[in-house]
């Protein structure tokens, strides 16, 4: 008796009979589904947290922790093994500040550009183009480097290795520039209208209005995207992994053969690496130096947002 | 070129002219170096990024012929194809696409339709953004260690369920974060006209709001499967091979086949040193960003089908 | 259309619209307004919606120049100036025609720094702390707020933020303060806290404002100009100036029927 009402019955009452009883076993099952769903999300931190820690820990039980703080080589399948994990760190660090620097000015530019000058017809191509080109496998930017900038860069510098740190650094600015135009072009064209008039009305021109007023107004999702770019940078792989080379070195220099975290990670996987050997634990110590990296800029990133995040209406 | 600001700046009119000096001029140069700069950026991106892809265009385009879609990777170039990895890539993207698409939009409509603005979901969020975040690499790290070991019995280890699974996790974030995007921009007016006609809330996401989300749902599942097969890095951590000269049977048994996918044959082309294999992977890049761009395509067609009849 | 302003006699006028006829793309949307305004006065544009007041308002300091399909004919004299003379550079123009909107819109910035921006982009030399204080005294803002200048203007209340869009405009020390319905966002009290300081704004600036409540017009404005709509054959509307003149006699003795419907309230 699904049917059964609190309320007197009405006239015609035999033509209306919902079955409730059933719509709402149907919707209790479908809250329960979709929950788990939901929760997939959750396990999978758990399962990247998880898989990383119980790794790791059986490295770390094999190699001291300070060895992997200290030591100024990364050798550990070499007979005579060393751990410094900085070695790595520097690479990786290397081609992002590249990378940063090429895509910082480009991306920004590009999206202030879209936004604010140009025409409407205009960017209605441009922003889903560059949404392309956010899209193009890093594989394909790899090529790219290896294949057309590093020749491009050695016609000029013929002392520069066949690998090096600076073409992938350049290709992996290049790769991520759309990253940054695409997501600073949203916050910035996102900003309320009134705020330019409000701006105009002082007196004010057009790029005074863009850094004065447009784009601080839009700083917590500028920042935002810069972030995710750089953190992009540094878990970035097949362009550094094909371009940067294999060859851990400690130091700076963009001319020489490196070895970023992600791509040491590539080279052990491509061998034969029986499960439970110190190269396989290894590769997921890296892989938990990489991930708190990427956590902690996550976190800033969060951080700021809420911080700065200004709600209009 | 008349000063622009002269036009008030007559004896007559009494100002309070006082203590500002608005300097025009100079302000208008740094305004025009500033416009200068910003489509200088536009051109230099766009420029950059096509010249790369007319290069390996060129390169390819020559490779692009039968034989090549139909052979097998081979350690000759003159016989080397890439059949293997288009099928590869065709089974990793089904599957793909049919465990995040139920999963991922289920996640969008519990955590948009049934526990908005709780803290459950707030948690659940914040756990999105950051998985959203964490570079692919680490997937392929836990791909190896839950799917290929662990579930071992499950899915045999690297094979085609191992690698699929792995990127499913990979995209659902995306997909997730675009359904809900996508049913945000469903008007609320909407779901109370259903309540107030005696559905209940699933009755109102099934039959109002859904279909009016579904296109935004798609565009977003579309981009992000296209996102999943140029991944290269998960997959080469999980133990795709790079020479795979059978086909896997259509059937269960496939998806305890190892294989192989664009990307990876790509990258195993790339890093040869000789030029022939450079040009075989020129070819793979091809037939690779004509896939992603037919997708991006439907995608895009989507999306502005969407808007217009909004 | 002599009677526009001819019932007004003017010596000294600071902004005068001559023959004003503003289009967006090819449609007119106001025609022909002829209007005098005196310094030291507050002026209000009344009317229904849709006849062009905020329209003919956004002229006068060229904020129309901002809408690509925006396009004016006649003339703006601003002391005997046109306006859209085409050696005139708009953003000289604002500095001197200042601007306060409907919705508040202070920017996403401190307190001090909504002020200061302004006077900063336009050179200004002297005394900055000096130029806050005085525009928030100024804008009856200063005792809320003096403790807590680094706070961001988003913080403040709806009338708080409208004070504050004044005294930003104020701090620039502007000849004209144009006011396109600057108390439709507030509550009753901010509202009034506005009118109070117009009327002391009234003595340094000359004020137009433009107002859909026909009793603001009454308390704050010296003189007021009616506006009217009226369909075109394309089916569209096109405003017009029915009438300007001093606000009381606007309001006890107009000389247009359709004036005197639209005070007494009978239409509109």
């Amino acid at each position: 008796m699904t049917n059964r009402s609190f309320f007197p019955p009405m006239a015609d009452d035999s033509l209306w009979q919902p079955n409730r009883g059933i719509s709402r076993l149907v919707q209790r099952v479908i809250v329960v589904l979709f929950a788990i769903f939901a929760l997939i999300s959750v396990a999978t931190t758990c399962g990247i947290v998880l898989s990383l820690i119980f790794e790791t820990i059986e490295f770390f039980k094999k190699v001291p922790l300070w060895r992997f703080l200290t030591d100024n080589q990364w050798t550990p399948l070499f007979s005579n093994p060393q751990y410094g994990i900085f070695v790595l760190i520097s690479a990786t660090f290397l081609t992002s500040v590249i990378a940063i620097l090429v895509a910082l000015p480009l991306g920004l530019f590009s999206a202030v550009c879209l936004s604010e000058y140009a025409p409407a017809g205009v960017r209605k191509w441009l922003k889903p183009a560059l949404e392309l080109l956010a899209g193009v496998p890093t594989v394909v930017y790899g090529y790219f480097a290896l294949l057309l900038v590093t020749p491009l860069i050695r016609s000029f510098a013929p002392w520069i290795s066949g690998f090096n740190g600076l073409s992938a650094g350049l290709v992996l600015g290049i790769s991520i520039t759309p990253l940054i135009a695409a997501l600073s072009e949203d916050a910035i064209y996102a900003v309320p209208n009134s705020l330019r008039q409000g701006s105009y009305a002082l007196g004010a021109t057009k790029r005074e209005t863009i850094v004065g007023v447009v784009l601080p107004a839009a700083l917590s999702g500028i920042v935002a995207s810069i972030i995710l770019a750089v953190s992009r940078a540094v878990g970035e792989t097949m362009i550094v992994a094909i371009a940067a080379g294999q060859n851990p070195t400690l130091g700076l220099n963009p001319f020489v053969p490196i070895a970023t975290m992600t791509a040491y990670i590539v080279q052990v996987s491509l061998g034969d690496t029986p499960a439970g050997s110190l190269a396989y634990t290894s590769i997921f110590a890296v892989g938990t130096t990489l991930f708190l990296i990427t956590l902690a800029l996550n976190i800033v990133s969060f951080w700021f947002v809420r911080r700065f995040q200004e709600k209009y209406e | 070129m008349t000063l622009p600001s002269q036009a008030f700046q007559d004896d007559s009119l009494d100002f309070k002219e006082l203590k500002f000096f608005p300097d025009l001029p100079k302000r208008y140069k740094i305004d025009s170096v500033f416009k200068f700069a910003s489509w200088a950026a536009v051109v230099i991106a766009l420029s950059v990024l096509s010249i790369l892809l007319i290069e390996v265009a060129i390169d390819g385009l020559s490779m692009i012929n039968w034989q090549f879609l139909t052979s097998y990777p081979s350690r000759k170039p003159a016989d080397a194809g890439i059949l293997s990895p288009i099928v590869g890539t065709i089974w990793v993207m089904v599957l793909v696409a049919l465990f995040s698409f139920p999963i991922g939009v289920g996640a969008g409509i519990f955590l948009e339709e049934f526990i908005a603005d709780s803290f459950l979901e707030n948690v659940i969020e914040v756990n999105i953004a950051n998985l959203a975040a964490v570079p692919s690499i680490i997937y392929g790290l836990l791909g190896l260690q839950v799917f290929v070991r662990w579930l071992f019995p499950l899915t045999q280890g690297r094979t085609i369920i191992s690698g699929a699974l792995t990127l499913t996790l990979l995209v659902l974030p995306i997909i997730i974060i675009a359904t809900r995007e996508a049913l945000r921009a469903v008007p609320g007016s909407m779901r109370q006209a259903g309540f107030a006609l005696g559905a209940t809330r699933w009755q109102v996401v099934r039959d109002i709001v859904f279909p009016q989300a579904l296109p935004g749902i798609l565009t977003g599942t579309i981009l992000a499967l296209s996102r999943g097969i140029g991944e290269t890095a998960p997959l080469i951590t999980i133990g795709a091979l790079t020479y795979v000269a059978f086909l896997p049977p259509l059937s269960l048994e496939g998806l305890h086949s190892t294989f192989s996918v664009l990307p990876i044959q790509i990258f195993n082309w790339v890093s040869r040193p000789q030029q022939e294999f450079h040009l075989l992977a020129a070819g793979a890049i091809i037939v690779l960003m004509v896939l992603l761009l037919a997708m991006n395509g439907i995608a895009i067609y989507l999306r502005n089908r969407f808007q217009i009849t909004r | 259309m002599a009677f526009n302003s001819s019932s007004v006699t003017m010596t000294e006028v600071v902004l005068s619209l001559r023959k004003l006829n503003v289009f967006y793309g090819s449609s007119l949307a106001v025609r022909d307004v002829n209007i005098d305004i005196p310094p030291n006065q507050v002026v209000a544009f009344i009317g229904p919606s849709g006849c062009g007041k905020s329209t003919v308002l956004r002229c006068l300091n060229r904020m129309n120049d901002l809408i690509p399909s925006a396009r004016v004919e006649g003339q703006i004299f601003y002391h005997g100036k046109d306006i859209y003379d085409k050696v005139v550079d708009p953003v000289d123009l604002r500095r001197r025609i200042g601007m306060v909107f409907q919705k508040p819109n202070p920017f996403p910035k401190s307190i001090y720094d909504n002020i200061a921006f302004g006077a900063r982009i336009n050179g200004y030399k002297g005394d900055m702390d000096e130029l806050v204080e005085t525009s928030l005294r100024k804008a009856a803002l200063w005792d809320e707020v003096k403790d807590q200048l680094k706070k961001s203007g988003l913080a403040l209340s709806g009338g708080q933020q409208q004070r504050l869009c004044i005294a930003r405009a104020i701090a620039l020390q502007p000849d004209v303060i144009l006011m396109d319905e600057p108390c439709s966002a507030l509550d009753p009290i901010s509202t009034l806290k506005v009118e109070d300081l117009i009327h002391e704004l009234e003595a340094q600036y000359t004020i137009v404002i433009v107002t859909h409540n026909m009793q603001q017009a009454s308390r704050v404005s010296d003189y007021t100009a009616f506006f009217n709509a009226e369909p075109t054959e394309k089916g569209g509307k096109v405003g017009y100036l029915v009438e300007y003149d001093k606000t009381d006699k606007i309001f006890n003795s107009p000389q247009e029927q359709a004036t005197q419907e639209y005070v007494s309230g009978r239409f509109g």
